[in-house]
């Protein structure tokens, strides 16, 4: 219960949203719907400089100049696509913090699914193991058990099978 | 034996990673290879359209400025950008001043600079560029690709964009990396 209350707590913290870093209105487009484009289309762009930070929540300077830019290009009527291809086209891929898929980014897709192939095996080479491992005794096996154990006759778990 | 073998390959990968990491850790310390580098998409391509004013007394350019004088020099050229609020600058200065020397033709660009301090910066340790612009609001850098001072491009005679280096050049890049690359494009 306590467990499912911390997961409700930290999914609607996520839902929420990270607290974006323009500080100055101004900075914002007048049209809330072009406002919300800009928004959504900078959470997908990263700061360059501090790299783990989208352009939306950076404080740099690089940052904000790249959010006045992405915005008076929206302003200026380009779709999504146009003001991210133009952003790619200076600082190529590394510049999206959703990387697309192509021969550079293959190992970093693909690394999850064989992650899973590597646990898959590792989980039917163990089971594998442990089937060979519960091979019936062999006579003198049981012989030698029957003499160590101090009920004589009685058999060994496992050995009837 | 294959039980061994099996309690050995936990061992066998950690020998691998460590090996792996104290190469990426060698490589960093040594500066050939940096996680945060950002590889260009401009290389290979021709230089971006600009127009940028001289620095205080210096001449300001144009891509077609550049052009020509690649054109009549007909051997590359290092565009450089720079700030005297930049402490790598400092550092990467002396080397440019021997590219300099050495003859590599070097047009600065001061990024996001008062102009006063950018032309004390090569009044006070040396003047290594024959061109200066000044890029105050960092825009033309960012048709460059420039993400942070100092940055540098080595354009090759045709115009084309050959090498890029993020963050100073020391006497090691220029010496493995840059200098190679001049005798090649030469």
């Amino acid at each position: 219960m306590r467990r499912l209350l911390l997961v409700l707590l930290l999914a609607g913290s996520a839902a929420l949203g990270p607290a974006h870093a323009i500080s100055d209105p101004a900075e914002m487009l007048a049209n809330p719907a072009q406002e919300a484009r800009a928004e959504a289309v900078g959470r997908q762009l990263r700061c360059l400089v501090c790299q783990n930070e989208s352009i939306e929540d950076s404080n740099a300077d690089l940052a904000r100049d790249l959010r006045r830019i992405v915005r008076s290009r929206i302003a200026a009527g380009e779709t999504d696509h146009q003001v991210v291809g133009w952003l790619v086209a200076r600082y190529g891929d590394f510049v999206r913090l959703n990387p697309p898929l192509n021969a550079v980014t293959l190992m970093l897709w693909f690394s999850p699914v064989l992650a899973l192939g590597a646990g898959l095996l590792a989980v039917l080479l163990a089971r594998r193991r442990r089937i060979i491992a519960a091979a019936p005794l062999t006579e003198a096996e049981q012989a030698r058990l029957a003499e160590l154990l101090p009920d004589t006759g009685a058999r060994a778990p496992g050995a009837g099978r | 034996m294959n039980r061994r073998a099996l309690l050995l390959a936990p061992f066998g990968v950690a020998v691998l990673a460590g090996a792996g990491f104290w190469t990426v850790l060698g490589r960093m310390r040594q500066g050939s290879f940096d996680p945060h580098d950002v590889p260009s998409p401009l290389l290979g391509k021709p230089v971006p359209d600009f127009t940028l004013p001289g620095l205080a007394a210096y001449q300001g350019f144009s891509a077609a400025d550049l052009l020509a004088q690649l054109r009549a020099g007909g051997r590359p050229m290092l565009v450089n950008f720079f700030a005297s609020w930049c402490v790598p600058c400092v550092i990467e200065h002396p080397e440019l001043m021997a590219l300099s020397r050495d003859g590599l033709p070097i047009w600065g660009i001061a990024y996001k600079d008062k102009p006063e301090a950018a032309s004390g910066f090569v009044a006070q340790r040396g003047n290594p560029f024959q061109r200066i612009a000044a890029d105050q609001p960092g825009r033309v850098a960012i048709d460059w690709g420039v993400y942070g001072v100092p940055e540098s491009y080595l354009v090759d005679a045709g115009g084309v964009i050959r090498w890029r280096m993020a963050g100073p050049i020391t006497p090691q890049i220029a010496a493995e990396q840059l200098r190679p690359l001049l005798k090649t494009l030469a």
